[in-house]
């Protein structure tokens, strides 16, 4: 075997090169750390995260985890992560519908709604984020009339200042049974689901209509066994009055959460509009015209033939939205919203752990985001065009 | 990605870590001008702040030296906090705590406005003062214990005696003197990392009145908030409330300051700690407009002072004694303090008589204030 000079070899260059970068980074980042350890030993300061035990001994506004002064650092940073990551999933759940619907606004041949759907995404992609939120914040929902003259919407649901009141179900004590019920009865549907296409695929026709019954069986039978066994309904309908001050009962959107949440879902869902458009115009109208002259019904060649197709050109931008949204949650802190950069801001100025408080900062929006792109990544391996 | 363009791209990242490196220091000992690199927060440019010899804790004099050098103080204050720190739509800098900023300047450079301003947020003050990004942070902070000692900085004279208040609706509250009780289940407008939003919690818990948080970044978004009925209640220190309550809402009248004192907010210029000759210096001439204010010296009348007979208004105004050279500064910085910005009291009426805030604790000490400077001797 002819051995050739080992700095003729590509690959051995290759990776020398790359041996290299990483070793030069790694320097560097180390000298990043120990200049600043060392700065900081100067004045007497060390990095480290003894304080995270310690008492915050500061309030939260909103929290979904129970929360007081007297907890740890630890937990008031938790309390702001799931603050974030609430805001996120309402976030990407609703702005995926608004982007959605204005992207087929966009295409759609009624002018009015067309020109509708242009003119919002036009107005809202090209103002920055933090103006409308406040203008969301300070110009809509702080001018909404106070508790006493709330404006009431049929529900009841009332408009304030002091946020957004609507009924909800509050848990009894039949939740955790019932619970159970529910699990079963959307596990049977997924079972039916994989046996019918398990049996569409062996006998290559598609399955009777009335088969879809099956669904119904198990959760019918669920309804019934819960009807029967239990005393009370799962969820008791809270409605909101007026006591005091403020109205109590039902669920209330805080106005820094309603603001915020208004304004990431629409300013993202503009840019999901054209996302979406885009994807729509990308398949050729031949296809359509193809697909209808072969029988296909509209809802047929969307479903069959223009989705599948426009997804895979949808699902990668769509991804960068939603994690801009999520990160763009961190404008919270202009409104008073209690999301984890705004508490991680009040930590490290009441520690003075800048550093360690930024290092969780980045780690808990880098996993955020990541997770997000993994689950987008999975869904669009599915969708992406097959190549054989 | 093509193999041309990664090698190109290597090289340039190699060739910009090795400049880097280069020009900087290895991280314990002393060397050249330090550049600071935190990869998140700051880049901040300290020039020459640890010359050659001086072993890094406790060597003093740095600072000093930096400031004189450079030609002009940087000092971190407040930019919208009209009484204290405010900067108007031309761009002049106003208020208590910038005037002090013009005190270091005068005594440094017999110029009040060698000085450049920079508009902090609660949040980066103290990282600013860490970093050396600001020489003297100026800007309304209150001095604690955790301040002091977690966060590496030094305190100097209390500038202003300060405590928590808390301002309500006088259609919640009827009666100032009636304590939290009135504000049960309330909403408090407040801004994050202040003493405030701590003092907040601990009262309300004391008193065990329940109440709802709501934190603002910013002190003007606080105040707004409360002024468009978000909130029933806004608390902050009494200067503020008095100060911000007359300048952002839109009727102070219909408010109401409670009689409840909630904290103690002694209120002072911050430097970096470990340079005792910079912090004397930031803190002397604090003194001096205290001590000026007490002989009965004025910007207008402080000439007529220098043929003044009384050893203790020569040995202040520098007319004798070295004890300005000590501090590394010149014999007459008090003078130049008081000839260009004013005494202490001069400063006080100027910036916050306008509000109507009364001398009260901030009073000289002869009037039953608090107001003292140890002895110019």
């Amino acid at each position: 075997m002819n051995i050739k000079a080992f700095w003729r070899d590509l690959r051995f260059l290759q990776i020398l090169a790359q041996a290299i970068f990483a070793i030069i980074f790694a320097l560097f980042a180390l000298y990043l750390y120990s200049n600043v350890v060392a700065n900081l030993a100067k004045q007497g300061l060390t990095v480290g995260y003894g304080f995270m035990d310690n008492p915050a001994s500061f309030d939260i506004g909103e929290s979904y985890i129970p929360f007081e002064a007297s907890d740890t650092y630890q937990r008031a940073l938790l309390v702001g992560l799931v603050n974030t990551l609430v805001i996120s999933v309402v976030g990407i759940f609703l702005t995926t519908v608004v982007g959605v619907v204005a992207g087929v606004a966009r295409l759609s041949s009624n002018w009015l709604v067309n020109k509708l759907a242009a003119a919002y995404v036009g107005v809202i992609r090209n103002t920055p984020l933090i103006i409308q939120l406040m203008f969301w914040y300070f110009g809509v929902i702080l001018q909404l009339p106070s508790v006493k003259k709330a404006i009431a919407l049929p529900g009841p649901a009332y408009l304030t200042n002091r946020g957004i009141y609507m009924p909800w179900g509050e848990a009894t004590s039949t939740f955790a049974a019932w619970r159970i019920y529910v699990i079963i009865a959307l596990f049977s549907i997924v079972l039916i689901a994989f046996l019918f296409r398990a049996l569409e695929r062996r006998s290559s026709l598609p399955t009777p209509l009335w088969w879809n019954l099956a669904y119904l069986l198990v959760p019918a039978l669920m309804i019934w066994l819960g009807a029967a066994l239990q005393p009370e309904s799962p969820l008791k309908q809270t409605i909101p009055t007026l006591t005091g001050l403020n109205f109590k009962g039902g669920l209330r959107l805080t106005p820094e959460f309603a603001a915020l949440l208004f304004g990431l879902v629409l300013y993202t869902g503009a840019f999901i509009a054209e996302i979406v458009r885009a994807g729509i115009q990308s398949v050729s109208k031949g296809q359509t015209e193809a697909a209808r002259s072969l029988g296909l019904t509209t809802g047929q060649t969307l479903r069959l033939i223009i989705l599948p197709q426009a997804l895979r050109v949808i699902i990668p931008p769509l991804t960068s939205q939603y994690l801009n949204l999520a990160k763009n949650s961190s404008l919270a802190i202009a409104i008073g919203y209690p999301d984890l950069f705004s508490i991680a801001g009040t930590v490290f100025n009441q520690t003075g752990a800048a550093i360690e408080i930024i290092m969780v900062m980045m780690l808990s929006y880098l996993s955020m985001s990541l997770i997000t792109s993994i689950l987008m990544n999975i869904y669009n391996n599915r969708v992406k065009l097959v190549e054989r | 990605m093509n193999r041309k363009l990664f090698a190109l791209f290597s090289l340039l990242v190699i060739v910009s870590v090795a400049l880097a490196a280069c020009g900087a220091p290895p991280p314990s000992g002393g060397g050249a001008p330090v550049t600071v690199k935190e990869t998140v927060i700051v880049t901040v440019e300290v020039p020459g702040e640890a010359p050659t010899a001086a072993p890094p804790p406790a060597a003093g004099g740095e600072r000093l030296k930096t400031v004189l050098d450079r030609g002009k103080v940087i000092c971190g204050v407040h930019g919208s906090f009209q009484g204290f720190g405010f900067v108007d739509s031309a761009g002049a800098w106003s208020g208590f705590d910038v005037e002090f900023c013009r005190a270091w300047a005068a005594a440094l450079f017999n110029d009040a406005n060698a000085v450049e301003f920079r508009g902090l947020s609660a949040q980066a003050r103290f990282t600013a003062v860490q970093t050396g990004e600001v020489d003297v942070l100026s800007r309304n902070s209150t001095w604690t214990w955790t301040r002091d000692a977690e966060l590496g900085l030094t305190f100097g004279p209390v500038t202003f005696y300060d405590g928590q208040a808390i301002m309500a609706k006088k259609e919640i509250v009827t009666d100032a003197a009636g304590g939290l009780k009135a504000l049960e289940g309330a909403q408090v407008c407040v801004q994050s990392g202040t003493t405030t939003e701590l003092n907040l919690a601990d009262q309300f818990r004391a008193a065990g009145v329940s109440y709802e948080p709501v934190v603002f970044e910013d002190q003007t978004a606080a105040f707004q908030a409360y002024d468009e009925g978000r909130c029933d209640a806004i608390t902050s220190d009494r200067s503020q409330l008095a100060t911000q309550g007359q300048a952002v809402l839109k009727n102070f009248a219909d408010h109401v300051i409670l009689d409840v004192v909630m904290s103690k907010e002694p209120l002072g210029p911050a430097v970096a700690q470990g340079d005792d000759k910079w912090a004397d210096a930031v803190h002397w001439v604090v003194y001096g407009m205290i001590q000026a204010e007490e002989l009965g010296i004025t910007s207008a009348n402080v000439d007529s002072f220098l043929t003044s007979e009384d050893p203790v208004v020569r040995r202040l105004l520098g007319v004798e004694g070295e004890l300005g050279a000590k501090l590394g500064l010149s014999n007459d910085f008090i003078y130049r303090v008081i000839k260009l910005v004013g005494n202490y009291g001069e400063v006080y009426e100027r910036n916050l008589g306008p509000f109507n805030l009364a001398r009260g604790q901030n009073d000289l000490w002869t009037n039953g204030g608090l107001m003292y400077a140890p002895p110019f001797r």
